[in-house]
């Protein structure tokens, strides 16, 4: 119950970025247009094709755990836990590549772009990074969950900790599925 | 602790499959570049496949009716909030 308020919470903190994003995207269409062009769609592709596939081992896990089967859900989680590292890789490279062509937060490039594209890429690195962060904060939480499986602390008959960060990981998943579209295939 | 249903790796599985599809549905109508329609049509997608992580993976679809009201609820609350701020933006 804790962890869904929580999650109605952060449903209303991107919730309201996305709004803001729909209103200036209303207001400078051709200039989110360009903007978007820069934006890699492989690279976002292959991160939601990451994402989903991860959604599911942190499910599997919790089946697992609930089964009792405490080795594979260990192993299950480590695989969750590894899908989201190549989720921050891949998005190393993507604003690495950005921050080459001088564009990050407060360049000079950027403040010069027209207005339009300098909002979407604002709202880029703001929802993308913000949604990073959560990534990394759920990395944390499945990690403590794959000790807390080890000392045998969750268990089949005790998988509270388990179950609340799989819905924790999933709200992330459910964010970058909005998330995507919106920036990448925006055109 | 509750007895609760335990969803078999077979659904979680078939779940990922399904989302799999949706997403290459979007990048492909995307592709297409048909303007208004493409945003439109990804938007749904989305919905869709936000709605199927809510059911099957966050297990919405086997928890109790009072969790379901409450998640459609927010939802809800949250399609009117962009709602109102789209007329009062559109009217100004």
């Amino acid at each position: 119950m804790g962890m869904w308020l929580f999650i109605f919470t952060e449903l209303f903190l991107f919730g309201g970025l996305f709004l803001v994003y729909a209103i200036f995207r209303a207001k400078y269409t051709e200039d989110f247009h360009e903007a978007a062009l820069e934006l890699n769609t492989f690279i976002g592709t292959v991160n939601t094709v990451v994402l989903l596939v991860s959604s599911m081992t942190v499910a599997m896990s919790i089946t697992a755990i609930q089964k009792g089967e405490k080795g594979r859900a260990i192993r299950l989680l480590l695989a969750t836990i590894f899908l989201a590292l190549i989720f921050m890789v891949n998005k190393y490279f993507e604003w690495g590549h950005k921050f080459e062509y001088h564009i990050y937060p407060g360049s000079p490039v950027l403040v010069n772009m027209p207005k339009g594209e300098l909002l979407f890429f604002g709202l880029y690195f703001m929802m993308t990074g913000l949604h990073a962060l959560h990534v990394l904060v759920g990395m944390v939480l499945l990690a403590v969950t794959i000790r807390q499986i080890s000392k045998n602390k969750v268990r089949s008959d005790h998988y509270s900790l388990h179950e609340n960060s799989g819905l924790y990981w999933h709200l992330v998943d459910f964010i970058w599925i909005f998330l995507f579209p919106l920036l990448y295939l925006v055109t | 602790m509750e007895k609760h249903h335990i969803s078999t790796y077979f659904s979680h599985g078939t779940v990922l499959v399904a989302l799999l599809v949706l997403t290459a549905i979007t990048v492909l109508v995307a592709e297409l570049h048909l303007g208004a329609i493409s945003v439109g049509v990804a938007l749904l997608v989305a919905s869709v496949k936000g709605t199927i992580v809510l059911t099957y993976f966050m297990h919405l679809k086997y928890e109790s009716l009072f969790y379901k009201i409450m998640v459609a609820g927010v939802l809800v609350v949250y399609t009117l909030v962009i709602i109102f701020t789209f007329f009062d933006y559109m009217f100004r």
